[in-house]
């Protein structure tokens, strides 16, 4: 019970703090505003710039900040749950590299302009291909050695598609934007992009949640979970699609923002337990407040800069990342 | 053996001696000028006479970026590379100040002159670069004529007051212009203001869409865009909130072609701004 109720301050304390983080997303910005006065041109709209630039500026930066920290800290606890690999996250496993490089032809041939679903289409398209290349390097039992080195291969592979594709592309601008798909970015992100990317993460969502229970009963091994009734193909079915759309949608408005998805779940796998139904809700939660303050900061540290989102990530990433190969080194060996 | 040694004896034995021309026969006239940046390609077509000219940039064909690309068809084509320009032999190279520079280098230690223009900011520089074609080619009478035409368009601009409305330069990847650029000279010659006074931008300086769209100018001039194929850079001017500030007659599109190169079609863009503003200042 006290354990209960331990999980349920853990889970309230990260959405009081998710929620403080949206706020202060919405309230930090170049146009000098008030705290109060931003918030009031948010609800009220009397038709004056403010309240523009709060609907259309500010609101689908925060909540795609909101929905895309979500995505990556839920499809990282996922992945690192179904293969049962503590190094495993999107950006690591080239699942997000491949759904840029879906993204990047979408949007660089000019179907994303005739066809707007292209877009997150087109991402969703990469990011399937990507797990399905790890989920078949990995094999039945793959060791956390093969899964990584899969995901080295097709993140570099992927980035250098992506890099040849829009230096290949007549509008000389494309060939600096590579920056921007390979580090992600919330600048001037509008409404649009939301709706365009908004249900494709929802509806991930909603499948990486069907897999509570199964990735519970898989902490046993995969012989244990069939033995007991778990349908290891459907199990298979929603992690790749669910992260495949999720992880999709989210790339396709906002470029590869790495990281997030692997810190997050081993930060707060200690505090949640490591029971993988309880690790979900609370990534969701967690990678939310990463990627929203990550967001506030590139706006406090260099205004007007356009600083991309996946330098700050990888800074904290980064280190995390070694110092967990050094940790499980040996269990590797 | 030096390279300048090298370059004297291949031009001894090839027959190219136009480099030594100008400095055997004084000043008299080039006869046969190359020019390797799309700007001064454009001045010599206008200034120079008939013959004089030899070859422009392959830029100055592109008609996105050059306002005289139907004529750049007459003129032998180079692409900015020091060897091409050293086997046509010119009495007199023009370039720009960003031109490559270790073309414009080679070419000066293999004895030819070069002239630099450096790019201009203001109508002042326009007419003084004018000028100074002029006097490079030994046209100065039809720099002269140039610049009376220019003085006179821009003295037209001013006739007739025009409101005093405010006006932003919006560029891809949100980039706008402030003082001390060309856009900045063109909106204070058609006696409109550039709302990076207000904001404190000097120079060309990425601008926030929020800040933009708070400034609320009366109108937004954007570069024409003439890419067959998008990216992100444009993006922004698709955004709901840019075209809730931006549309209609607010929004203007002036070619590229008129400012990037300052010259006496640069009075064009103003022209175009000019006449925008009386049709927002009726409404």
């Amino acid at each position: 019970m006290s354990e209960q109720a331990r999980y349920a301050a853990v889970l309230l304390a990260l959405a009081v703090l998710t929620l403080s983080l949206f706020i202060a997303s919405l309230t930090t910005g170049p146009a000098e505003a008030g705290f109060r006065q931003s918030l009031a041109a948010l609800f009220v709209d009397e038709g004056d710039l403010m309240s523009l630039v709060m609907r259309e500026i500010r609101l689908p930066r925060a909540v795609l900040g909101l929905m895309i920290g979500a995505t990556l800290g839920l499809s990282g606890a996922v992945l690192q749950g179904y293969l049962r690999n503590p190094l495993a996250e999107p950006g690591l496993l080239g699942i997000s590299a491949s759904a840029s490089l879906g993204a990047v032809l979408a949007i660089y041939t000019g179907l994303s302009a005739t066809f707007a679903l292209g877009l997150p289409l087109a991402a969703l398209a990469g990011a399937v291909i990507a797990v399905l290349l790890v989920r078949a390097m990995a094999g039945e039992r793959g060791g956390t050695l093969t899964i990584i080195l899969a995901g080295v291969a097709i993140s570099a592979f992927a980035g250098a598609m992506t890099s040849l594709a829009l230096n290949l592309s007549s509008n000389p601008f494309a060939a600096l934007e590579i920056v921007f798909w390979m580090l992600g970015s919330l600048a001037d992100r509008s409404m649009t992009h939301l709706w365009l990317s908004g249900p494709f993460m929802v509806a991930g969502w909603v499948m990486l949640a069907m897999l509570a229970r199964p990735l519970d009963v898989l902490t046993l091994g995969a012989d244990a979970a069939s033995s007991i009734g778990i349908d290891m193909r459907r199990v298979q079915f929603l992690a790749i699609t669910g992260t495949a759309a999720s992880v999709g949608g989210a790339t396709a408005v906002a470029g590869a923002i790495g990281f997030v998805g692997l810190v997050v779940p081993h930060l707060l796998r200690p505090l949640v337990g490591s029971v993988p139904s309880r690790l979900l809700p609370a990534s969701a939660l967690g990678g939310a407040s990463v990627l929203l303050a990550a967001d506030v900061l590139v706006r406090l540290i260099a205004p007007g800069r356009d600083l991309k989102l996946g330098v700050l990530t990888a800074i904290v990433g980064a280190p995390f990342f070694l110092w967990l190969i050094w940790r499980t080194r040996r269990q590797m060996l | 053996m030096s390279v300048a040694r090298i370059a004297g004896l291949i031009v001894a034995l090839t027959g190219f001696c136009g480099a030594t021309d100008v400095f055997a026969s004084g000043e008299t006239a080039p006869k046969r000028v190359v020019s390797m940046n799309v700007c001064t390609d454009q001045l010599a077509m206008l200034v120079a006479g008939e013959g004089q000219l030899h070859s422009v940039s392959n830029l100055a064909a592109d008609p996105g970026i050059s306002v005289l690309a139907d004529e750049a068809g007459r003129y032998v084509v180079n692409h900015g590379m020091g060897e091409e320009v050293f086997l046509m032999g010119p009495d007199l190279v023009l370039a720009g100040t960003f031109t490559a520079q270790p073309a414009v280098e080679m070419l000066r230690r293999l004895g030819f002159r070069v002239e630099q223009f450096p790019p201009e900011s203001t109508f002042e520089g326009i007419r003084d670069s004018i000028r100074r074609m002029g006097q490079l080619l030994g046209r100065q009478e039809r720099a002269e004529e140039l610049v009376a035409e220019l003085e006179a368009g821009l003295d037209d601009l001013l006739r007739e007051p025009v409101a005093n409305l405010s006006v932003a330069v919006y560029s891809a990847n949100s980039y706008t212009s402030g003082e001390g650029s060309l856009s900045h000279a063109v909106i204070e010659a058609a006696g409109l203001t550039n709302i990076t006074d207000k904001l404190g931008i000097a120079g060309v300086q990425r601008i926030p869409l929020e800040q933009l769209v708070l400034a609320d100018p009366d109108i937004v001039v954007l570069g024409e865009q003439h890419y067959e194929k998008p990216a992100l850079a444009q993006e922004n001017f698709q955004h709901p909130a840019f075209r809730a500030i931006a549309s209609g007659d607010r929004l203007v599109r002036i070619p590229d072609r008129y400012w990037i190169c300052g010259a006496p079609f640069t009075l064009e863009a103003a022209r175009m701004l000019r006449q925008a503003a009386g049709e927002v200042a009726e409404q």
